[in-house]
């Protein structure tokens, strides 16, 4: 089919411009080859088909791409995945609604609360049942602080692909530091299963708010060391500032979500813009960049740090007291203590562990603002205690699609810069 | 895309509207809601059309795009008289903005050769998931610039999330005689 | 006689001559030598797949400090590496890299499986994970956890170590005819003949 036939068949040349001159480079393997020019040839354009990864110190994981380069600069390019495919939708199937949360936390392990709360939302909204304050209240500081610590990843691995390799150890010095929290509070400093349908798995320790006023005391510090160290360096802005631009109207119809959408100007917050939990009574800012490029990308998450930290500061004084998990018979496990003294609290413990407890029927899909994006969890229930289809819509999924039109047209070396800025996790992109 | 469309949608202290009162019928398609969320029911013929009225309409981005296969589904109760249910079913996602609304389109897309027009050409980022859809369920979308595998390697056999395929698991064997440690 | 750092001036070495010998040399067996420095400059590859890899950084950062080890040259290149770390699941798509990644490492190499997926497929026992990176490479050290804690990442470097160092490791890979199995080609048979320089073709 040439140009003119597409033309004809899809009248608008805007769409024919889509399909075909587009920066995704649509081939596969076999055929890339084909593209490879031939450098004894003087009439050949030169081009060339560079593959860069899976296993690459850049590329974040196991993403590859296959780069269509004229000299330094890349044309059109194509992000390979399914390196990490783990079948996660596939093994939900198989677990009950209460393991289903251990299953969803290792899919964004940068954020795994976001996953594990998105997850819990939609079986909520299936089972019809609203968790005390006081979860919800914890559900939120706790993912606030996973943001901070997922950012904070990100601020590490963004110095690091930089070259700023100093970087990386100081973000991973106050990650430590979110971590560690994170321990006391789930047992777990990754991977917690700790926000689950019904509520969160253990109340918060004695102490803990003199642990997070720590926290809040030394970020706000450490965050004036990166901009000294990164933000206000000029090599750092030369490197970033107008690479990889996206305007609005491309992010959108890319269905990009998250900072990158936010860095083009667009606010597009879902806890602002469509409040879940209880967003709409903390005091927050959302963050949008002017220019859409990478710098604008890496300034949102730094100052999605501060507004994390301000939102903590109010929960710290509007933390309920009260149950940490519903108090419904159907859902909640007995105490402990009760199954000692109660056969019936025994086999009621032994049902709920095992067999687990009946969604009624239906299908719903909630989401939320995860560090990334907007993370949905589309649950199809049958009646029985397993999901019968759970699909987890990733950020990252998604957002890597905005990868070769970032792109398209800059030197292979802020390449590197626009991957980072993506920030994709591929436990999520893949599943 | 035009410019109106691109303009971030204004600061409101509004709540929340997630459910749009359409009624029973709306764009032509039946109308249900589930768990206070709005879903419509077009047809794979009807998809397109439904898709571009919604577009314009305000719902700007196609959030997510899946299937669910519903082989061993006991049987659905909340799918309006009009539709009969076949196997796979095709999820859209959309959401508008200015509103921030959300509403889903469910798509009976066959029992056997699952077949549903790809959206690509409103919404090029469904690229991507419309690809995963086919990697994993086997549905075919016409249209699509890139109609390949993504997830799993391009020589594999079969799709895998299809309730007729297996878990694809090994059993785990546990030795009785004690190791040594 | 010359000023060395650290020993300073070394004239009493040479007054001493023979007579000295039992106090300013110390004889070691070559071998452990070898196997002294292998265990204490072992470079690990960057191979991180999943969340382990997180941890796996977090290792090599500021708190847990990798570098006292002599361990924190994560390279980017297998072909500098001795250590594969194989932090992560490894989907049945990333096997053949994997193995790829691992045939190019020098020997001697070494692998820790990092974490449970890594070790056996974990709680994905489905049709898209390796139930153990075992069947592809074989691995040297299990890190058990989901993912392992620093500590126990550190811990199964520091047994390596040590059977590095005892030699426990190359012992046994001689016992199995190389447990790296690097699948060499026979040689071509004209490779066998002499060629003498200028003879060849288009030369």
């Amino acid at each position: 089919m040439t140009s003119d036939d597409l033309t004809l068949a899809l009248g608008d040349p805007e769409r024919v411009h889509r399909r075909e001159q587009s920066a995704v480079l649509r081939v596969n393997e076999s055929d890339a080859e084909a593209l490879t020019g031939d450098p004894e040839n003087p009439e050949d354009d030169h081009r060339m088909i560079l593959n860069m990864g899976p296993q690459h110190p850049s590329t974040h994981g196991v993403l590859r791409l296959m780069l269509e380069m004229e000299g330094e600069t890349v044309l059109r390019s194509k992000p390979v995945i399914g390196y990490l495919h783990t079948g996660m939708e596939k093994t939900a199937e198989g677990l009950t609604y209460l393991q289903g949360p251990t299953n969803v936390t290792r899919m964004d392990y940068a954020a795994p609360l976001f996953s594990e709360l998105a997850f819990s939302l939609t079986v909520e909204k299936l089972l019809g049942i609203e968790v005390p304050p006081r979860a919800t209240w914890i559900r939120m500081l706790m993912c606030e602080l996973n943001r901070i610590s997922s950012h904070l990843l990100f601020q590490a691995t963004n110095g690091m692909d930089l070259g700023a390799v100093s970087m990386m150890i100081y973000g991973w010095r106050e990650r430590e530091e979110v971590l560690r929290f994170f321990e006391k509070v789930t047992g777990l400093r990754m991977n917690h299963n700790y926000i689950r349908p019904g509520g969160v798995a253990a109340d918060l320790h004695d102490g803990w708010r003199q642990d997070v006023r720590e926290l809040l005391d030394m970020l706000p510090a450490r965050l004036e060391e990166y901009d000294t160290l990164l933000t206000n360096q000029p090599i750092f802005q030369e490197r970033l500032q107008g690479v990889g631009v996206l305007n609005p109207a491309e992010a959108l119809a890319l269905s990009a979500t998250g900072p990158i959408l936010r860095s083009t100007g667009y606010s597009w917050d879902l806890r602002r813009h469509a409040p879940y939990m209880f967003y709409d009574q903390v005091d927050f800012d959302v963050v949008v960049g002017t220019w859409g490029d990478c710098f604008d990308r890496y300034a949102i998450r730094q100052n999605e740090i501060r507004e994390s930290l301000r939102i903590i500061e109010q929960i710290l004084d509007l933390m309920p007291e009260g149950d940490y998990r519903v108090q419904n018979k159907k859902v909640t496990p007995p105490p402990r203590a009760r199954i000692d003294e109660s056969m019936e609290a025994l086999i009621h413990h032994f049902k709920i562990f095992t067999e687990g407890f009946h969604v009624p029927q239906g299908e719903a899909y909630v989401a939320v603002e995860s560090p990334r994006g907007e993370l949905g969890c589309y649950i199809v229930s049958d009646g029985s205690p397993k999901p019968y289809r759970m699909h987890i819509r990733g950020p990252s999924f998604v957002n890597l699609q905005t990868l070769p039109h970032l792109m398209e047209g800059g030197l292979i070396a802020d390449g590197v810069a626009v991957i980072s800025s993506v920030d994709p996790i591929m436990g999520e992109v893949d599943r | 895309m035009t410019e109106e469309n691109a303009a971030p949608p204004e600061e409101t202290d509004q709540e929340t509207v997630e459910e749009v009162d359409l009624g029973p019928m709306a764009y032509g398609v039946p109308v249900t809601e589930s768990f206070g969320q709005t879903v419509l029911h077009p047809t794979p013929d009807q998809l397109i059309e439904t898709a571009t009225a919604l577009q314009q309409d305000g719902f700007c981005m196609v959030i997510d795009v899946t299937v669910v296969d519903y082989l061993t589904h006991p049987g659905r109760t909340d799918l309006p008289s009009a539709v009969t249910p076949q196997r796979f079913e095709v999820v859209v996602a959309l959401i508008n903005h200015q509103q921030s609304t959300r509403i889903r389109l469910r798509v009976q897309a066959g029992n056997e050769q699952p077949t549903v027009p790809s959206l690509f050409d409103l919404f090029p980022g469904t690229e991507a998931m419309e690809r995963e859809a086919w990697d994993l369920f086997g549905v075919t979308f016409t249209d699509h610039p890139d109609h390949s595998r993504i997830l799993l390697p391009d020589d594999w056999e079969g799709h895998p999330l299809r309730k007729d395929h297996g878990m694809g698991d090994i059993p785990v064997q546990f030795s009785t005689t004690v190791g040594n440690r | 006689m010359p000023q060395i750092p650290i020993l300073g001036n070394t004239q009493h070495i040479a007054n001493d001559g023979l007579e000295g010998l039992d106090h300013n040399f110390v004889t070691a067996r070559i071998e452990d030598l070898v196997k002294w420095s292998r265990a204490r400059s072992c470079w690990p590859a960057t191979f991180g797949l999943a969340c382990c890899a997180l941890e796996m950084m977090a290792t090599g950062a500021a708190h847990y400090d990798l570098a006292r080890y002599g361990m924190e040259v994560f390279r980017a290149s297998p072909r500098q590496a001795d250590l594969m770390i194989v932090a992560g699941r490894v989907s049945q798509k990333m096997a053949p890299i994997l193995r790829q990644i691992y045939d190019q490492m020098m020997e001697p190499k070494w692998v820790i499986s990092m974490g449970v997926c890594a070790s056996s497929g974990g709680m994905f026992n489905n049709y898209a994970i390796v139930q153990g990176v075992d069947q592809i490479v074989p691995v040297d050290v299990y890190a058990p956890g989901c993912p392992p804690g620093p500590e126990t990442l550190m811990h199964a470097i520091l047994t390596l170590h040590e059977n590095i160092q005892s030699g426990e490791l190359t012992r046994r890979r001689d016992a199995n005819q190389g447990g790296a199995a690097i699948d060499l080609p026979p040689l071509a048979p004209a490779a066998n003949q002499s060629v003498t320089l200028g003879e060849k073709e288009g030369a």
